[in-house]
């Protein structure tokens, strides 16, 4: 009987990208299910449409590029970036702004750097950062949340929308949106909370006064903040299965936190409060799913909680003082830039070696 | 014959400004929106580089090494200066639309390159085609850059053409596609760094086809060399 003699160490645990992958879709899944119950059908429809744009890109590109097929495909990668940009945008944005999104994010932010694992930049967000700069009105008709709407879309005018831009019985995407907006509410409100605060600010109403709008309740924006603790949820389990280290969420929103709990205690009143920053927006899904991306993240632990770090305060700087509502894509993008800096100096020290500067003395 | 040979090709491909040596970047991100726009920068750099070359060359053999720089930009600026008055006066909208860039043009490393590598070094009818070359070069550039952005973030070509070229050029306008919702990104700075990436890409990608195919040349009459004694 012959003994296999390997070395240490000797208990596996056999992760790969694929497993990886899948359970972060998984955990997508609450997240997902909100929106759809949030903003209707049309949060699913984008989803299909982009994961199956994202296969045939990314097989027509690797054929291209003479790269077997099947392994990279298999990897589910492709899926998870169509599907982290298709729940980023707009639920009735036409067909074409997810297509020409998860081109770019597929072609030209991850195959062209070198496919799976080269890209410097996180291709969700780039890609949605490309539709958010070149269609902003697209990109910024979001649906009321289904508390607010007087009717709901049936599945098939949600797909009619998607691909004609018309319902079935001829309402444009516009008309809809009023329509379910109803009497009570003026069409500024078809904006996100995010958005609703910041023109409110800049008209020189205070935060209480704009937080009067029927679009907010609970903690935070009605919808949004269902949606957030969601993926808040989706979150906790990657980390408790540890396919996520706790530091890069942690760190990002104690950051976010930190900041903004400083900016209402300094500007009471007039700077949206803690809860509306960690409960709008793009907060819950950056923290656990767009900045954990392990590809285009810091990759030490120490490295991981200064890039985390960087992202909360870039969020909260953009979102306060910035030209977007939102900033998660913006903040994630600056920060992927920052990795290669700040992988250099956040090196781990080898057991037993000295520090550099000691040694050299 | 053979040194301006080496010239056009070194000006048009192998060491082009804008694709390989990566000078001048500034006004070649900042002014192809359009192909009238780029096209205007690109002729106002090749002037102001012939001219320069010539300039710089004829008077080579006085300039104390130590001055040089300081000697070659003024040489430059006066060209610059020329031909922003010449804008001025000739195509004002077009003046107004390149804006600070032209100003710019002393400041352009591709222009006081050329001086110090090339014109401060060779009689002035090599220093003036080398200057020809390396202006059509970067100009080129500049326009395939112009026109890639336009396309895709307006679905024009040359809109506007009429500022450089007079009123007969508005005629030239061609809509290439007509877009509801144009790709505004190329037309924002980070389309021409995305643009100029690809263009750069692409010129990597043919020398690198090329190369391919002379080794194989190369290889197959070596063998048949080898093969004599067999058959």
């Amino acid at each position: 009987m012959s003994f296999f003699i390997a070395s240490s160490p000797h208990n596996h645990v056999r992760r790969n990208t694929q497993w990886v992958m899948q359970q972060v879709l998984l955990a997508m899944v609450p997240g997902v299910l909100a929106q759809v119950w949030i903003f209707g059908w049309g949060v699913l429809i984008q989803l299909a449409f982009a994961i199956v744009t994202a296969i045939v890109a990314e097989s027509l590109f690797l054929a291209f590029r003479d790269k077997p097929i099947k392994p990279a495909l298999r990897d589910n990668t492709a899926i998870l970036t169509a599907a982290l940009l298709a729940v980023s945008i707009p639920p009735l944005a036409p067909w074409w702004v997810i297509f020409i999104g998860v081109i770019f994010s597929i072609v030209v932010v991850k195959q062209v750097f070198g496919g799976v694992g080269q890209n410097i930049f996180n291709p969700a967000m780039a890609g949605y950062v490309l539709l958010l700069v070149s269609f902003p009105v697209q990109m910024t008709q979001w649906m009321p949340p289904a508390h607010l709407a007087t009717f709901n879309l049936s599945f098939i005018d949600s797909l009619w929308l998607f691909f004609t831009q018309y319902t079935t019985d001829g309402f444009s995407v516009m008309q809809v949106t009023m329509v379910q907006l109803g009497q009570g509410i003026d069409a500024v409100s078809m904006a996100t909370p995010l958005d609703h605060i910041r023109n409110q600010l800049s008209q020189g109403y205070t935060l209480s006064e704009s937080l009067n709008s029927p679009i907010f309740g609970g903690l935070a924006g009605l919808g949004w903040q269902e949606v957030n603790m969601a993926y808040f949820l989706g979150g906790a389990y990657l980390v408790a299965r540890r396919v996520i280290t706790w530091h890069i969420p942690v760190a990002l929103l104690g950051t976010l936190l930190v900041a903004s709990g400083l900016g209402t205690t300094f500007a009471i009143d007039q700077l949206p409060g803690v809860n509306i920053h960690l409960l709008s927006g793009a907060t819950m899904l950056g923290a656990f799913f767009i900045a954990t991306d392990p590809v285009s993240a810091a990759t030490s632990n120490k490295g991981k909680v200064i890039y985390a770090a960087l992202i909360g305060v870039l969020v909260y700087v953009i979102r306060t003082w910035g030209g977007y509502p939102d900033a998660m894509a913006f903040a994630v993008l600056l920060a992927n830039l920052c990795v290669p800096t700040i992988d250099y100096f956040s090196k781990p020290r080898p057991y037993g070696n000295v520090k550099a500067k000691e040694s050299a003395e | 014959m053979s040194e301006i040979k080496t010239l056009s090709k070194n000006g048009l491909w192998e060491n082009n400004p804008a694709l390989v040596q990566l000078l001048g970047l500034c006004p070649l991100l900042a002014v192809t929106t359009t192909v009238t726009n780029a096209l205007g920068l690109g002729l106002a750099t090749l002037l102001v580089l012939v001219g320069s070359n010539i300039t710089v060359s004829l008077v080579r053999e006085w300039v104390p090494n130590e001055i040089r720089i300081p000697v070659f930009v003024i040489v430059i600026a006066t060209f610059v200066t020329m031909i922003e008055l010449l804008m001025n006066a000739f195509a004002y909208s077009l003046y107004l639309s390149l804006g600070i860039f032209i100003p710019l043009i002393v400041t352009n490393c591709a222009i006081i390159g050329r001086a110090e590598a090339y014109a401060s070094k060779n009689p002035w009818h090599l220093a003036a085609y080398d200057g020809l070359a390396m202006g059509l070069g970067f100009g080129g550039v500049l326009v395939l850059l112009g026109a890639v952005r336009e396309i895709i973030g307006q679905g024009t070509l040359f809109d506007g053409a009429e500022l450089l070229l007079g009123e007969w050029a508005a005629a030239l306008r061609i809509e290439v596609i007509q877009f509801d919702y144009p790709l505004l990104l190329a037309i924002l700075p980070p389309g021409a760094f995305i643009g100029l990436g690809f263009l750069i890409a692409i010129k990597n990608g043919i020398d690198r086809l090329h190369a391919a195919k002379q080794e194989k040349q190369a290889v197959t009459k070596a063998t048949r060399a080898r093969v004599t004694g067999q058959t």
